[in-house]
């Protein structure tokens, strides 16, 4: 495969609005994603996520403000978009009666691809996806990572190059989880350009060239992962001392660190990685003081929200139910 | 291929899926075949003997209620069949699959008409085991090949008319209980009709009504093309009905589809 240099947008919003009846979900949002490339949107319950997909997917008209996906017209020309793009949702769109392969066979017979072609890609997707044996039981008897491969292949049945990935990982088990990870970056090896929807700042950061934060129907903040983690002071080492002594002359010797003289802890800004733990622990041997107990930081959503927005996660957001998200 | 040729290949496809989902729940299209025959044995040797003794002419008796019974029956069959219709119609409304439908690029109808085909094919079968029990248990219809066509005709403009309904009714209810309750009301029809007795043993106000619903005009057109007796101007009343019904039932589900995917 030629390497292109891809910059024709895949996505471009401008001014979009969007509200049920009085209440507001989407307010002035401005977005471009790149062809070929990863673009997350992070956001807690309730942000205007699934909105937002369920808007650029052709699912529920946009409020207002001008949409173009894979080079049409939202508005006008919504049937050609349908056919360049595929859907994910957060919620499972498989038929629970039929079968893993009939499921499959469904989406060749909508896509018209010929009976051959149809059982090809079938059988490449059963066994791309991991789906073997049970792709003859009904999905009805799937487990959850199994029934979101099984969503995700079929919206892979007609080579869309856009994808639209709502929450792919929510509800799933760490192994599941890492499994859709694997399957994304395959996506992306192969040029496919993914919107991304997600609420773990690692999971954007694991996959994303660019991720945007949505807060309350707006963006707050976008950039590259890097970009965005710079800017969030969240990431610490924790460290935990037997006795006061312990602790104040760890104190001294690690200038920059913060200290709790009830709990006997310090926290030393790190963004984690094992050179700059590794350069800490050296310190505290030198000057020999035991540590009791050790933990690591890494920023999260919280972190991201505090940094970006001046208060953490609401409990309004954060208690918006999926009921919410439909 | 041109757009109405993909309407037809898409609707086909959906129809499949309907056949599949029918296979898939068996349960579901035995109580739909199961009802009516009940019924009948019922009707036939619990009331069938008191109720023969009351038809028109006087001193009939059970094999003469078996012959007057079963056009109304055949209409039961397909009311039954659209309670099955509203089910699976509001089962799948509740679950995402719609929504992946609706983000491909594949004609809006053959979802619906996946459903309609799908619910045409269970209710003749329905009726068609109906009958078969029917003409076993001494059900004898007088009818000529053309008039047997002529009653299928009717039976299927009647089937497609609650079938359109059923859909409609389906899109519109929240959840698949209140699916299975709506169509409730076209289970009783039959009843409140000459499906059962005649209309005019019934008291005035229910006399009136019975002979003015659609199920009176469409059981009196098939009683007279099965077993002879007098249809006059049931046939283009009934036509009509379910010509109307159909027309306005498609339209409301189309609306209803639109509407419940725009949420």
């Amino acid at each position: 495969m030629t390497v292109t240099t891809a910059t024709r947008p895949a996505i471009s919003v401008s001014g979009l609005r969007k509200s049920f009846g009085d209440k507001v979900v989407l307010d002035g949002i401005d977005l471009v994603v790149t062809e070929g490339t990863v673009f997350s949107l992070l956001g807690p319950n309730g942000a205007g996520k699934t909105t937002m997909v369920r808007i650029l997917s052709t699912l529920v008209p946009a409020g207002g403000g001008s949409i173009r996906v894979a080079g049409h017209d939202l508005a006008k020309e919504p049937d050609a978009v349908r056919a360049a793009i595929g859907v994910t949702g957060q919620f499972s769109a498989v038929d629970n009666l039929l079968t893993g392969e009939e499921n499959l066979k469904l989406m060749a017979d909508l896509h018209h691809l010929g009976r051959v072609d149809g059982r090809r890609r079938i059988a490449q997707l059963v066994e791309r996806f991991d789906l073997g044996e049970m792709a003859r039981k009904p999905a009805s008897v799937y487990s959850g990572g199994m029934r979101r491969r099984l969503d995700l292949a079929m919206t892979l049945v007609g080579e869309p190059r856009l994808i639209f990935l709502d929450e792919p990982t929510t509800g799933l088990d760490p192994r599941s989880r890492h499994a859709m990870w694997q399957i994304i970056r395959g996506l992306v090896a192969d040029g496919v350009t993914i919107f991304l929807t997600t609420q773990y700042l690692d999971e954007a950061d694991q996959l994303a060239d660019r991720i945007a934060v949505l807060d309350h129907g707006r963006i707050v903040v976008e950039g590259t992962p890097d970009e965005l983690k710079s800017r969030i002071p969240g990431g610490h080492i924790l460290l935990r001392f037997g006795d006061p002594t312990a602790l104040h002359t760890a104190a001294r010797v690690l200038a920059a660190a913060q200290i709790d003289d009830d709990a006997l802890t310090l926290q030393v800004p790190s963004d984690g990685d094992v050179r700059s733990l590794r350069a800490v622990l050296d310190r505290l041997d030198d000057a020999q003081i035991e540590v009791d107990r050790l933990s690591i930081h890494t920023p999260d959503l919280d972190d991201v929200f505090f940094a970006f927005t001046g208060t953490p996660v609401t409990a309004a957001t954060a208690d918006a139910t999926t009921g919410g998200n439909r | 291929m041109t757009s109405l040729a993909y309407t037809l290949t898409d609707s086909a496809t959906m129809f499949r899926r309907q056949l599949r989902h029918i296979q898939r729940y068996p349960s579901l299209t035995g109580m739909l075949i199961g009802m009516p025959v009940v019924l009948l044995l019922l009707f036939v040797y619990v009331f069938g003997e008191t109720l023969g003794a009351g038809l028109p002419g006087g001193g009939g008796d059970r094999s003469a209620y078996v012959n007057y019974l079963v056009p109304g029956l055949l209409l039961f069959a397909a009311s039954g069949a659209a309670q099955g219709t509203a089910i699976s119609m509001a089962m799948d409304m509740t679950e995402g699959i719609i929504d992946r439908f609706r983000t491909m690029a594949i004609s809006r109808a053959s979802v619906l008409t996946g459903h309609v085909l799908g619910s045409l094919l269970q209710t003749a079968l329905c009726m068609a085991v109906l009958l078969g029990v029917a003409l076993a248990i001494g059900f004898r219809p007088t009818a000529t090949p053309l008039e047997w066509l002529a009653a299928a005709g009717v039976l299927l403009a009647a089937g497609f008319a609650l079938t359109w309904l059923s859909v409609a009714l389906g899109l519109i209810s929240d959840s698949v209980e209140t699916a299975s309750n709506t169509p409730m009301f076209l289970i009783l029809l039959p009843f409140l009709g000459s499906g059962f007795v005649p209309t005019d043993t019934m008291p005035t106000v229910l006399r009136w009504f019975a002979d003015y619903q659609p199920f009176t005009p469409v059981t009196e057109t098939l009683r007279g093309l099965l077993l002879g007796s007098g249809i006059g101007a049931s046939a283009l009343i009934s036509l009509a009905w379910c010509a109307v019904i159909s027309l306005l039932s498609y339209l409301w589900a189309k609306r209803a589809f639109r509407r419940r995917a725009a949420r």
